[in-house]
């Protein structure tokens, strides 16, 4: 268990974390999401006490970082892949890690094999492909067996086949109970890997829900409707006082009503369906709109007393919102 | 050597996730700076660094002590009046270049490689990780340097006669000299931990040890006089001359006073990086 309260980290006169309060709970996998630059890997390195927070506190299983003895045995982490000696080989780079925290050496070769490793294991690391320094940086992560772990854009510049491994071993590893951390901005990877989700936007909590809640708060659900009588259905629609959007290719899209409600209406009114089914937008698109509330919300700071003293894009947002008129939240949900 | 683990470990990975459950089979016992300084044991031999400064330190000091003794042999003979020990000095002296080296690099490599985040994420106490390094880099160095201090004292006591040496100075000449080293040694350590920059720091340490004498040459003025007394007196070719007994001057530092002089600035830079490393951001 992971808890955060008050964290905020200020860098200068720019707020990198504002505020964050959550927590992180054992056996599930907790994504961490946010824009590039949300303040994501500013966070886990508090939590790891390589950073210093200007206020709030990070405590692990109740405990701050710098007290934890062995910390290795407790918490595991990836933050970034090449933070190891590249003239050193892979054992080698492991080994002083398990030395420092009083681990047998046998589990280095352990959990060199677990990430596969064991062929490259005197190789100097500086050699290394991109997926197998993330490999290494994972084993390292292992190293002490812990029970919380935290990765940081594990994903990244990984092949499918990567991909592929890291998602199972994550979902295995919180199986087995443990506490899995891991940030990202690729909302599709989260979709199949998270059972909860902290989204964070320029520093500030913007969501800590569970994945299903998280989709049926964000994400639009809609009808789509594809009819030869397009003219008479939409009149008909119209009549029952749906607000009907029309795509391209003659596609309508109905916000807020069910495919059976919508398929009576048209046979009640003998209309020909080439299509009818129930959409729901991607995740991807949830996590865009809410990302994009963020940054809305802070171009229109200025108009706004409550709000945050103005952040470096607001001046950019006031002259671009000038001439636009007032009707700019229409745009922003399609 | 990319290619073999990537098939492999496709295969294997998604079963591999470790037995242990929630409750890890690894026992905990308690870590202490003895762990750190296996750990860090490890980090300093297992790079190609260590071999390399120290091997050309080693090979300075023979051929240059060596060297000399040879060129005085073949020229006249004898020392006459002065102690043998005191040729050891042109060696050692370009030698701290390359113990400054290796004491900058022993934190340096961390900070420009980002091993530092991982170092320090196995070990959050910043007091420990400089304890350890210091432990293990200066007795490394302290061996070395003595060894190879000693060896080419008995060589050149072989090749020429001088003024007889007390017992005293024998021990100033090598493992007084082997501490002195180890000392500057770890001033550069905590030099490269507090501006967290290889070559910075290097040029910063390679500026202490040379830049005194070379100011002191340009100081004519005789208002200057004092301050360029000085600088020559406590300058580290000086201080180094004062441990082998053939100083420039005779009003600087001699006979221990050099080794107690570096001892106290290793460790008031030491304190320094630890007091910076606990406030500071990595």
């Amino acid at each position: 268990m992971i808890e955060l309260e008050g964290l905020t980290k200020r860098f200068g006169s720019k707020i990198a974390v504002d505020h964050l309060s959550c927590q992180v709970r054992p056996g599930i996998v907790t994504g961490f999401l946010g824009p590039n630059g949300a303040g994501k890997s500013t966070t886990m390195r508090m939590m790891l006490d390589l950073d210093n927070p200007t206020s709030g506190t990070v405590r692990i299983d109740g405990k701050h970082y710098r007290e934890l003895q062995e910390p290795l045995k407790y918490i595991g982490a990836l933050l970034d892949a090449k933070a190891m000696h590249g003239g050193r080989s892979a054992y080698n780079n492991l080994l002083c890690l398990a030395q420092s925290n009083r681990i047998p050496s046998s589990r280095v070769d352990e959990v060199l094999d677990m990430v596969g490793l064991s062929a490259v294991a005197k190789k100097k690391s500086k050699g290394f492909s991109l997926g197998m320094g993330q490999r290494l940086g994972i084993a390292s992560a292992l190293l002490g067996d812990p029970e919380i772990l935290m990765f940081d854009e594990p994903v990244n510049g990984l092949d499918p086949e990567g991909i592929h491994w890291i998602r199972n071993l994550m979902k295995a590893l919180a199986s087995e109970g443990r506490t899995i951390f891991v940030s990202s901005h690729l909302m599709s990877e989260m979709a199949l890997t998270a059972d909860h989700l902290i989204v964070i936007g320029q520093g500030k909590l913007l969501a800590d829900t569970s994945m299903a809640d998280f989709i049926q708060e964000n994400s639009r659900s809609y009808a789509r409707l594809r009819s030869p009588q397009q003219e008479r259905l939409r009149d008909v629609l119209h009549q029952e006082g749906f607000t009907v959007v029309e795509t391209a290719g003659g596609v309508l899209e109905i916000d807020g009503a069910t495919t059976e409600e919508l398929g009576e209406l048209a046979a009640r009114h003998q209309l020909v369906l080439h299509e009818l089914s129930s959409q729901r937008a991607s995740l991807e698109e949830a996590f865009m709109q809410m990302t994009a509330g963020s940054v809305e919300y802070h171009a229109h700071s200025e108009r706004d007393p409550a709000a945050e003293p103005p952040v470096v894009g607001a001046g950019w947002g006031e002259s671009w919102n000038k001439p636009e008129g007032t009707d700019r939240t229409d745009g922003k949900g399609a | 050597m990319t290619t073999p683990a990537t098939p492999q470990a496709h295969q294997q990975a998604p079963d591999a996730g470790p037995p242990g459950p929630y409750e890890s089979p690894i026992p905990i016992r308690p870590a202490t700076l003895g762990d750190a300084v296996a750990s860090e044991w490890t980090k300093i031999r297992s790079v190609r660094a260590t071999i390399w400064t120290l091997g050309v330190m080693v090979v300075l000091m023979l051929t240059i002590g060596l060297g000399t003794a040879l060129l005085v042999a073949t020229d006249g003979g004898t020392l006459a009046n002065d102690p043998v020990l005191g040729l050891g000095f042109f060696g050692v002296l370009l030698g701290s270049i390359c113990v400054i080296t290796l004491g900058v690099l022993t934190i340096g490599s961390e900070y420009s490689t980002g091993m530092i985040r991982t170092t320090l994420t196995a070990c959050p106490s910043r007091g420990r990780v400089l304890a350890a390094k210091a432990i293990v880099f200066s007795s490394l160095a302290f061996t070395v340097t003595t060894v190879t201090a000693t060896v080419v004292a008995g060589l050149q006591n072989l090749i020429l006669d001088g003024a007889p040496a007390s017992a005293d100075d024998w021990l100033r000449g090598t493992v007084g000299i082997g501490l002195y080293i180890a000392a500057l040694g770890l001033l550069a350590l905590g030099i490269g931990a507090i501006v967290r920059h290889s070559a910075g720091a290097i040029t910063i340490m390679i500026g202490v040890v040379l830049l005194p004498l070379v100011l002191a040459l340009f100081m004519f003025a005789d208002s200057l006089r004092g301050v360029q007394r000085f600088l020559i007196d406590y300058s580290i070719p000086n201080q180094i001359g004062g441990l082998y007994g053939t100083t420039m001057t005779s009003t600087g530092p001699s006979g221990w006073e050099p080794l107690l002089l570096m001892l106290c600035v290793a460790a008031a830079a030491l304190g320094g990086a630890v007091a910076i490393l606990n406030r500071r951001d990595v």
